[in-house]
């Protein structure tokens, strides 16, 4: 492997008792290297602390235990420059216009303007948005919504992208494509991403190495090579190899997922 | 002007007329009501005379610092008790039931506090107000997207950066509600105090006019007061309108 971007030693988050419950151990602990310029995927049960990994490698939380890393220095409570994050929600601005959403980042920066305007109207190119750049995001489909946060996470150029669940809230159609763009994003600007989703196929589809987690809390329990190449696209979807990977995921993660809504795997295989 | 605006502007107009009618044909007696067009006029006379003036600079003063104080304040007092949960949860139950309160009964206390003049007229209408902007207050900063704080902290924005540039913009609808029925409370509580408990104002005006059986001048300040609430209320509701279109919420 190549030299490591970021990295998570023993990582553990216990979220402390609340409410006449008990201490929720959330995550972990978990060891994860990430390659420079890799794609990764996580996916796992719901509840099963995938966000909360998220957050923890981002610096949005404080882990209960282990260590973080990104570029060789420590990540503690505070989102360091060169990290990129896009979530499931719609975090786009309503009182912005896109082109005003893509230039926030830089603007609180502290960049020339005439840089700006360069680095967004690429953005907005690369992005497909070009008609709607003078538009509110009210005016835009989900699905456009969040190709102006991942526009606008883009237009800083970080090194490490993470991207929470971001087409969860997208029809299958669009996701495919969106799977698309974000290959293309990714092959571009050769930055490092992790991605973590509850679709199995979108994360077989798209990353390098595909880490399935157990139910919470939530360890590594397999990791998928899946040796696309590079210029991969959705294409994928027809290649044998595809359904193999995404039986090995599912069959891992099959028992987990029961264990996450309460029930045993003893169920029959055929009714 | 579209043609539900043509619609609404014909319903007014055609009341109006409808009521000059029945006025001068006498189905109205004049001693319950005058012809619109003569409460205008007379309207406009009181105001070109200026005898008025006095009244009307003091009932708008006393609105605006009512209004100023209770939009600035409110949103104060609705930030700390939204920043401090356990404040929140003990402040919960006296905003609920506050419009229970009747706060004209307190006019004794401020004569008594502040003295016989402004300030116990403004209290009334800053005590009226004062709770609806805490309430849009609270309502604003609840419905902030707990996504867009996160993104504050992917940018690394400091406390007051987050306030300014996502937590006010994203609360704005709700603050501007709060902000429209402050000014109509305002206008409440100062010019009904007025009616029953000042000297002066335009309140005390047109209260005095009824005991005098003066219809003329009760009627053209009620026009007067009418028309500038209608004014304001308007202006205020375009530009919420034009904020809201931009966020595809109009």
């Amino acid at each position: 492997m190549s030299v490591s971007h970021a990295e998570l030693r023993e990582v553990s988050k216990i979220f402390p008792a609340s409410g006449g419950q008990g201490d929720v151990h959330a995550l972990g602990p978990i060891d994860l290297n990430l390659a420079k310029g890799e794609f990764i995927a996580i996916v796992g049960p719901s509840g099963c602390g995938k966000s909360t990994l998220l957050e923890i490698l981002a610096g949005l939380a404080l882990p209960s235990g282990g260590s973080i890393s990104f570029e060789g220095r420590p990540v503690q409570g505070e989102v360091p420059y060169g990290i990129g994050v896009v979530f499931q929600e719609d975090a786009s601005l309503p009182w912005l216009t896109v082109w005003d959403n893509i230039s926030f980042g830089l603007l609180r920066e502290g960049t020339e303007s005439a840089e700006i305007k360069r680095r967004v109207d690429d953005v907005i190119a690369f992005m497909g948005l070009g008609d709607f750049a003078r538009a509110y995001p009210s005016q835009l489909s989900g699905g456009m919504r969040q190709r102006v946060c991942i526009a606008r996470t883009l237009v800083l150029e970080p090194r490490l992208i993470l991207l929470d669940e971001p087409f969860g809230a997208l029809d299958q159609q669009t996701r495919l494509l969106m799977g698309d763009e974000l290959l293309r994003l990714w092959r571009k600007t050769g930055a490092t991403i992790l991605l973590i989703t509850h679709a199995i196929d979108e994360a077989v589809m798209l990353a390098d190495r595909v880490a399935v987690m157990s139910a919470r809390p939530g360890c590594f329990i397999d990791m998928v090579k899946t040796d696309w190449g590079t210029n991969r696209d959705s294409r994928v979807v027809a290649d044998p190899r595809f359904g193999t990977l995404t039986a090995r995921v599912w069959t891992r993660l099959r028992d987990e997922s029961l264990k996450s809504v309460g029930r045993s795997n003893r169920a029959p295989a055929v009714a | 002007m579209n043609r539900v605006t043509i619609v609404r502007l014909c319903v007014i107009a055609g009341s109006v007329l409808a009521v000059e009618a029945l006025c001068r044909f006498g189905v109205i007696n004049r001693l319950t009501l005058l012809p619109p067009s003569e409460m205008a006029t007379y309207l406009l006379h009181l105001l070109v005379s200026g005898e008025i003036n006095q009244a009307i600079v003091q009932t708008f003063s006393n609105v605006a610092i009512a209004f100023v104080l209770s939009v600035v304040l409110g949103f104060l007092v609705g930030a700390v008790i939204h920043a401090i949960p356990r404040l929140r949860r003990a402040c919960d139950p006296f905003l609920a039931s506050y419009y229970s309160v009747p706060v004209f009964v307190f006019y004794p206390l401020f004569v008594s506090l502040f003295g016989l003049n402004r300030w116990p007229l403004i209290m009334i209408g800053f005590l009226f107000a004062i709770t609806a902007m805490v309430i849009a207050t609270l309502n604003g900063l609840d419905r902030v997207p707990p996504v867009l704080l996160k993104l504050a902290r992917v940018h690394r924005m400091s406390r007051s950066a987050e306030a300014l540039r996502i937590v006010l913009p994203a609360a704005s609808p709700y603050l501007f509600t709060g902000v429209k029925l402050a000014l109509a409370y305002s206008f409440i509580g100062v010019l009904a105090g007025e009616f029953i408990l000042s000297g002066g104002g335009l309140g005390y005006a047109i209260a005095y006019a009824y005991d005098a059986f003066d219809n003329r001048t009760m009627y053209a300040l009620m026009l007067f007061v009418l028309i500038v609430v209608t004014a304001i209320n308007s202006a205020l509701f375009i530009w919420e309108q034009r904020l809201l279109r931009r966020r595809g919420r109009g």
